[in-house]
């Protein structure tokens, strides 16, 4: 107890003294500082920020020193976490690789994998996108088609990825290809790595309702990749998947706490548009209803989350709570935004509206763009299904 | 402080799981409805409780309070909730005895806590008037006459009202409707002339009474905390039975789920069972999240009750405000699951929905707390 104290007040102490004031606002999408061989800072506190991050491995606090991360525990990690929260300190690298490929590889990787990329993702230098969906494998990922044949040293690569967020702007990708189209659906799939360097590799972005391009579909024409960078065994990518899909899980948990930080003040935005009595009470009684509700529910969501970790914490099973809770959040977003796009009305309906300050434009851009949440990293009926079968052991 | 419980807490809800399911299942709830019992629920159960310290729960230690804990109430309340177990615990400790700890002179609690730690008194909280919960709006009257004072109006929806030995009655003092000032706490007793006490009967079988206060003659003596003063105290004790209340639904709405889980895993129709079908099975899993994520609330407003912390009233209001939504959901759901046996008395399954009807109602409706909880949050 005492010793997590003093952790907590070095913790405190560094931070304090390491963390520039301007990274200390809340962050805003086009200042995160993403990996990569082509990073970039949007000023000079933010490359500091990142440097002296990078530097004590806080980008990955929990991962083992000798690649570079931070070496706490999952205690001290929180612990960090609180005390960036509570200083109000911006995430110091974004990066996929970070959250879901870095931890599997550490599960699954062989040593001289481990060596060759995690170093390289704490220390931000490449940047990471996910392969797995295709245009006609999305729900029933399994049925997926890209080809990786084998041709003595090297894999050749055939085939279409959907989806690939950032693709255009990532390094490296982590797929999932076939490498035995004889064998049944899940088990003739491997994990593979691929360098977006090589020739015969192409991400080409997409636009989406909100207007942004941030997505691609990603082809491979006869792109050679070493054998080496086949993580797990030949035909078990599947394993590899399964373990990476609960560090998705966590993503998306990120991924939406970064966005709400983005928009404006919710109560305040509906006392402006709605408007107050004298007593500054919302005087649209079915807006105020509603607000209630949704704070409400959001703020149960985070107790769910403080629940889950006190459950792990002290080793109990979760009951499936851990299972409901990208349903819940997501779920409650939209029904935040819509919420939000009701209350400004007329106003809500364009995100280049020069009356609009910027963080209400965001909300309206948000508003579309947080229909994906629903659908991207297993859509909610598919979470429905999971639960079903794995929380209330209904037959199938 | 964690949501989770600690060792003795878990002990405690196991000890009081094994009683109620040996010593008062669900059925014993019908045979009071079935005979119309007087008392609305059982003394030999209560003294049985009291043989177990139950009643002491909350109790400070210099009244050999157990040391639960907020927690450890909200552990016996959600066992009480699964098994719809009726008994004095609710209104007479987690209401009356609350009102006297926080609010009462210290002869008071020397005089009336050993009894009801003893199993000897039962108290209940007289607040409701009209149709909803409105504690602000209390318009009962004390009037003070030179020096002799008197209550008159109507008390409604009195929870063990035509059972309990004494009432605490909310009254007005001075001022006017919706004022939080000018209300105050007097305790009266059954007995008293010009007291009428006229017995519900609500669907949960349960006893609560309508009162009639007809120029009662009270003295200060009687005064629970100072003349007017009353609404802090009246706050305090409110968000502890909110939260209580809210744990005695979340037992019963999981009790009532997990019969449905049941039953989908059971009932065969068209030659399967009827839970392999999607429609059932993804209405079944919205309410697990839901009502995971009402318990979330639950918890989290028992544990700030526990540290005594500044936003207990708020975490009263998001508490009550998702069970009460949660538990109207999960009994309609679970009826329609039922198919038409659902609708038969001969199911528990009704038993939990008029439950959850009446305890929506009690200390506040999901519209009274978004509202509450929006004041509290300044819009
Ligand atoms: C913003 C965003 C980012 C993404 N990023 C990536 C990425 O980086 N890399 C990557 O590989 N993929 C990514 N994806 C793809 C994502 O994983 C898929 O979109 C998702 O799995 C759903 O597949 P689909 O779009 O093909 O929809 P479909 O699977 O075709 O689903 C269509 C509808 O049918 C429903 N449905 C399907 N199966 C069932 C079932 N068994 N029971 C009930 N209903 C069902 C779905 O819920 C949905 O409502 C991203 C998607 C989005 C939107």
């Amino acid at each position: 107890m005492a010793s997590m104290d003093a952790f907590r007040n070095n913790v405190r102490d560094w931070l304090e003294s390491n963390c520039p004031e301007s990274q200390r606002q809340p962050i805003i999408k086009d200042q995160q500082i993403w990996a990569g061989r082509n990073r970039s800072f949007y000023c000079y506190d933010s490359k500091l920020w990142f440097e002296r991050m990078r530097d004590k491995g806080w980008t990955a606090p929990t991962w083992p020193i000798e690649y570079g991360g931070g070496g706490l525990t999952p205690d001290q990690a929180k612990i960090l976490e609180q005390e960036m929260k509570a200083l109000g300190c911006r995430p110091a690298l974004y990066d996929i690789g970070l959250w879901m490929f870095g931890p599997a590889l550490l599960e699954y990787g062989t040593e001289e994998q481990k060596q060759e990329h995690i170093p390289k993702i704490v220390r931000g230098e490449i940047r990471w996108a996910q392969g797995y969906s295709e245009p006609s494998a999305g729900s029933d990922l399994a049925a997926l088609k890209t080809r990786a044949e084998d041709k003595g040293d090297h894999f050749l690569i055939n085939g279409t990825k959907m989806w690939t967020t950032q693709g255009d702007k990532s390094d490296w990708i982590f797929c999932l290809v076939r490498t035995d189209p004889d064998a049944p659906k899940q088990q003739g799939i491997s994990f593979l790595l691929i360098d977006m360097a090589n020739e015969g590799g192409d991400a080409r972005p997409m636009e989406l309702i909100n207007g942004d391009h941030e997505f691609c579909q990603t082809f491979f024409d006869d792109v050679k990749v070493p054998k080496k960078n086949l993580v797990g065994k030949l035909n078990d990518g599947w394993s590899v998947a399964k373990a990476l899909l609960k560090y998705e899980r966590n993503m998306m948990s990120i991924m939406s706490s970064i966005v709400e930080k983005e928009e404006g003040d919710i109560v305040e935005i509906a006392k402006r548009y709605v408007g107050t009595d004298s007593s500054g009470i919302l005087t649209n009684s079915s807006v105020r209803s509603q607000l209630s509700l949704h704070l409400m529910s959001a703020q149960a969501d985070l107790w769910s989350g403080i629940r889950l970790y006190e459950q792990h914490k002290k080793g109990l099973s979760d009951g499936g709570l851990g299972l409901t809770m990208k349903y819940m959040s997501t779920t409650e977003q939209q029904r935040k935004d819509e919420l939000l796009l009701s209350i400004m009305g007329n106003q809500g309906l364009s995100w280049q509206n020069q009356k609009l300050s910027e963080a209400e434009n965001k909300s309206v851009k948000n508003w579309a763009y947080n229909k994906a949440h629903t659908i991207a990293g297993g859509t909610s009926e598919i979470q429905l299904n999971i639960i079903a079968k794995k929380a209330l052991n209904l037959p199938s | 402080m964690s949501m989770v419980l600690n060792e003795e807490q878990c002990l405690l809800e196991d000890t009081i799981r094994d009683f109620l399911s040996s010593h008062a299942p669900v059925a014993s709830l019908r045979q009071i409805r079935d005979t119309q019992d007087e008392l609305g629920y059982s003394d030999e159960l209560w003294q049985q409780l009291t043989d177990l310290g139950i009643p002491s729960i909350l109790m400070p230690e210099e009244f050999d309070g157990l040391g639960f804990g907020f927690k450890g109430l909200g552990a016996v309340m959600q066992q009480m909730g699964r098994h719809l177990t009726a008994s004095p615990l609710f209104a007479t400790v987690v209401l009356a005895a609350s009102a006297i700890e926080l609010g009462a002179t210290e002869k008071q609690k020397q005089e009336l806590l050993p009894k009801i730690t003893a199993g000897q008194l039962t108290l209940s909280l007289a607040m409701d008037e009209g149709f909803h919960h409105h504690p602000l709006n209390t318009d009962v009257r004390l009037e003070d006459d030179k020096g002799k004072l008197t209550i008159s109006g109507e008390k409604a929806f009195v929870l063990d009202g035509s059972s309990a030995d004494s009432f605490i009655v909310l009254v007005r003092s001075f001022g006017k409707k919706g004022d939080a000032k000018g209300l105050s706490l007097v305790l009266v007793n059954r007995d008293s002339p010009g007291l009428t006490i006229e017995r519900t009967q609500y669907m949960d079988g349960r006893n609560a009474a309508d009162l009639i206060f007809d120029q009662v003659l009270v003295t200060e003596n009687q005064l629970i905390g100072s003349l007017g003063e009353a609404y802090p105290i009246l706050q305090q004790v409110l968000d502890r039975g909110v939260i209580a209340m809210s744990a005695e639904m979340l037992g019963g709405c999981q009790e009532v789920f997990e019969r449905t889980l049941h039953y989908l895993r059971d009932r065969e129709q068209f030659g399967v069972k009827i839970g392999t079908f999607q429609a059932l099975q993804h209405r079944a899993s919205m309410m697990f999240c839901q009502l995971e994520q009402s318990k979330s609330a639950v918890l989290k407003a028992l544990s700030s009750l526990d540290s005594n912390s500044p936003d207990c009233s708020i975490q009263a209001s998001i508490a009550k405000t998702l069970m009460n939504d949660c538990y109207q959901k999960i009994t309609n759901e679970a009826i329609q699951m039922h198919g038409g046996m659902g609708i038969t008395d001969e199911l528990d399954i009704g038993l939990f929905l008029k439950r959850a009807r009446i305890s929506i109602q009690i200390l506040g409706d999901s519209d009274y707390h978004k509202n509450r909880y929006a004041e509290l949050n300044g819009y």
